[in-house]
């Protein structure tokens, strides 16, 4: 399936998209649209056509792990102009269960969430926040930490609560290997997470309406990278992630693992780059690539009252906030910068936990509004213009630009003063 | 002379069965007002706890007076007398009424730290001491419209002695007309209303003696103090208030504290209250429950006591009726459901039938229950808005149950299921 592709401004109206969407979905709950490609890097500017409404790309999807944007209801996410966010399936497949969640309409129903979500398979919740038993070819065995219980999680299985969930996006079950283990375990997860992958294609009940995306994984090791995404793109799914990565490896590392995937992941699908959120991360991975991500920090970061800005984050609760009557940043609109001051947030931050919600609403917009500028700029032809301005509000000086970003940019022409 | 404009016009006054009116002439500008009954917006530092702004706008009506306490305030002095214009605009707070309290209704505070001089608050670093200078000097830096004269309310516990409430009595006089000499040499506090405090704990004649002196000053009117939910049962303290509201203006409102339950809320406007604080929706949130009392009388009478099986709930059954302790604050009420119970874990229902708040529109029961489950944050932000909602929406039925002469109905729906002992 051929996607159109547009350079310059883009054209592309509600009208345009729903036609497109009309025609095309019958055949796929997903239509990736490339809306413009810049010249100088990899990065890509989409219209990704999901179920319940377009997506934007490049996109940074909040993590609304319990089927909760902690603190934020889902009117708010909405007023902030997210189109996708996240949901467990780890956690919601333990609570509240998916037989409920099932009668509650899937996930969407449930929390009423009328835009788009994405369900990860459980893996790296079960790697990273339990006991873990054992991983067979079956699956993966482990202790609930509710009530102490084996249970085994199979592609299968995992599936089959995704598929209750209703998500729009869901990912297959992969064998989750931390980045910083190298050996054969790392090779054997590779082939298992393929053959995983297939496991988990035969298990959508919902084909049709639910979109079913590889995990690429590998490590760090190029061979074993390259053999999966070989094996992997065979699969006819509609979109890619991009695994086994953003968990404590170097950063030089990580970023040729992200340029080798984009380079041999189709065009016309998107990429989805799992667990990266820091903003100069965001943007060196676009210029690799990438289309979406997603990360628990700008939201678990506010609730410490650290709030993110164009030139790094700000300490909130630090004392030297008491008596700044400045908003958190005079350039931002989101509803807390047009209403309050640091010093009143830093006030608040002792007396209640509307505090919390303040600054997650400032970080999600501080988020979205990176990804829309980018987006903005890969459209109108200066991402790269827009990359050096962006490099030189964040960091004090060009000696402090990370060695690893300044490599990765160079990688895709681009060279920063 | 303190500020003068507020005004309590009275439609309505009948003896043992309350007053109906309008608090007029309030703010700035005085172009505010506040209906009476009525209760006031209870905040943390000008915000109503788990809201911002959007969520906060969800709320059609709210009262036009938000209430802020010097608990959470008086550690930000140094912060407040630089900022200079004031604690409203510091806070993000437009066209609302501000007044300051001393205490936080909902925290009850540690006994044993005031002097003949001084009153002391908790904020979050620990105790602060006031005195009426300090006291004043906060008043200035924060900027209400209107604010309780500083008192010695700390008679609510079981045993204090006679000597005890007679100082509570003595200090809190001594401390109003220190405040308001303060008050009237202050520019910075010109066209602001002071509220003189009743005191008198369990006393018939010290309260008796504390409104009649309270009642001389040049006070806008009264704050109705150590008669807190916990400190006496409602026959006693509606026997003081109906003995103190005889010695006071009748033109003058009449504020309640520390009391918030429904019952208790109705037992008082009987006896004579206008105003309440607002805290009760944020206590119960803060449990997990949510309120779901009926206040509605709009139906057939004939069919008011006769509840429908089914959808009646039976508040408050879930707990074992064993050892239940109707001092305690943090208990659960009978007008209230516990949203964590297994109950509600596959009801698809919103909290209240018919509640046009956010939370009912958008979610049900079930969700609330998985949110409380897992300790998530958006629980306490919905059952807020529910909370507040139903609350206010309660007094709104008590003005009009007022109004038409229908409150012994209004009373038997509101009471009638703290009488089912199954």
């Amino acid at each position: 399936m051929a996607a159109t592709r547009e350079c310059g401004a883009a054209a592309n109206t509600s009208e345009n998209i729903m036609s497109l969407k009309k025609a095309l979905s019958v055949a796929s709950p997903l239509t990736l649209r490339i809306v413009a490609e810049c010249p100088v890097t990899k990065a890509r500017a989409c219209d990704l056509i999901l179920p319940h409404s377009a997506v934007s790309t490049p996109v940074f999807m909040p993590v609304g792990t319990q089927g909760t944007l902690k603190g934020i209801t889902v009117d708010q996410l909405d007023a902030l102009g997210c189109q996708i966010c996240l949901g467990n399936t780890y956690h919601l497949g333990m609570r509240p269960g998916p037989d409920l969640i099932e009668k509650a309409n899937g996930l969407h129903g449930f929390m009423n969430w009328k835009r788009n979500l994405l369900t990860d398979s459980g893996g790296f919740q079960m790697v990273s926040l339990v006991e873990l038993s054992e991983v067979t070819e079956e699956g993966v065995k482990f202790k609930s930490p509710y009530d102490g219980k084996e249970i085994l999680l199979t592609p299968e299985k995992s599936i089959s609560i995704q598929n209750s969930l209703g998500s729009d996006i869901m990912m297959q079950l992969d064998d989750v290997v931390s980045s910083t283990v190298t050996g054969p375990r790392v090779e054997e997860a590779m082939h298992r997470s393929i053959r995983w992958l297939d496991r988990c294609i035969s298990a959508n009940k919902n084909p049709e309406k639910q979109n079913l995306f590889a995990i690429i994984q590998g490590g760090l090791n190029t061979e074993l990278r390259k053999a999966c995404l070989d094996e992997m793109t065979q699969r006819d799914v509609p979109g890619f992630a991009i695994g086994g990565l953003s968990g404590g490896e170097e950063k030089d590392d990580f970023w040729r693992m992200v340029t080798l995937s984009t380079d041999h992941l189709p065009r016309e699908k998107p990429r989805y780059l799992m667990g990266v959120g820091y903003a100069v991360d965001l943007v060196v991975c676009v210029a690799l690539g990438c289309d979406m991500f997603d990360c628990v920090f700008p939201t678990r970061t506010a609730r410490f009252g650290s709030a993110l800005v164009p030139w790094g984050s700000l300490q909130i609760k630090n004392k030297q906030y008491a008596k700044d009557f400045e908003p958190i940043d005079p350039d931002c609109q989101c509803p807390t910068c047009k209403r309050h001051s640091r010093a009143y947030l830093h006030a608040l931050f002792k007396s209640d936990s509307a505090a919390m919600h303040h600054v997650t609403i400032h970080n999600i917009a501080y988020q979205l509004n990176l990804m829309r500028s980018v987006r903005q700029s890969i459209v109108e032809g200066c991402f790269p213009e827009f990359i050096r301005t962006f490099m030189k509000r964040m960091f004090p000086s060009r000696d402090q630009y990370p060695g690893w970003a300044v490599d990765a940019l160079a990688s895709v022409n681009i060279t920063l003063e | 002379m303190a500020g003068c404009r507020m005004k309590l016009e009275l439609s309505l006054v009948a003896l043992g069965k309350g007053r109906l009116g309008v608090l007029k002439g309030l703010g700035k500008t005085g172009q505010l007002s506040l209906e009476v009954p009525g209760c006031l917006l209870h905040t943390h530092l000008g915000t109503v706890p788990h809201l911002t702004q959007d969520t906060l706008s969800t709320l059609s009506t709210l009262p036009s007076v938000t209430q802020i306490t010097l608990s959470n305030i008086a550690e930000h002095q140094e912060v407040l007398e630089e900022f200079k214009d004031g604690f409203r605009k510091f806070a993000g707070l437009h066209d609302t009424v501000l007044y300051c309290a001393l205490h936080d209704p909902a925290t009850p505070c540690p006994t044993g730290h005031t002097t003949n001089k001084t009153v002391s608050v908790w904020g979050s670093g620990g105790r602060i001491e006031l005195t009426v200078a300090k006291f004043m000097a906060l008043q200035k830096a924060v900027k209400p419209d209107w604010y309780q004269s500083m008192a010695d309310g700390e008679t609510w516990q079981i045993n204090t002695s006679h000597k005890r409430v007679r100082k509570s009595v003595d200090r809190s006089l001594a401390h109003l007309d220190e405040c308001l000499l303060v008050h009237q040499k202050s520019q910075e506090l010109e066209g602001v209303e002071v509220f003189g405090v009743v005191e008198g704990g369990d006393i018939l004649e010290e309260r008796v003696r504390s409104a009649k002196e309270t009642a001389k000053r040049p006070v806008s009117g009264f704050c109705l103090d150590g008669l807190q939910t916990g400190s006496m049962d409602q026959a006693l303290r509606t026997q003081l208030i109906s003995a103190v509201t005889k010695e006071l203006p009748e033109d003058k409102p009449r504020l309640l504290q520390g009391v918030g339950r429904p019952d208790e809320v109705l037992a008082s406007v009987e006896a004579g209250v206008d105003l309440f604080e607002g805290f009760f929706p944020f206590q119960v949130t803060e449990r997990g429950c949510a309120l779901i009392f009926n206040f509605n009388i709009s139906s057939n009478p004939e069919l008011a006591v006769l509840e429908p099986g089914e959808d009646q709930e039976t508040a408050g059954d879930s707990q074992n009726n064993g050892d239940l302790n109707p001092d305690d604050q943090t208990q659960m009420t009978s007008f209230e459901i516990n949203l964590k119970d297994k109950r509600y874990q596959g009801d698809f229902r919103p909290l209240v039938e018919g509640c046009g708040c956010y939370c009912c529109r958008n979610h049900q029961r079930a969700y609330l229950h998985h949110l409380l489950v897992t300790n998530e944050l958006l629980a306490g932000v919905l059952l807020m808005i529910h909370n507040t909602a139903h609350y206010h929406a309660f007094f709104s039925a008590l003005r009009d149950a007022l109004a038409e002469d229908t409150l012994d109905l209004l009373k038997r729906r509101v009471l009638g299921q703290t009488e089912r002992k199954d």
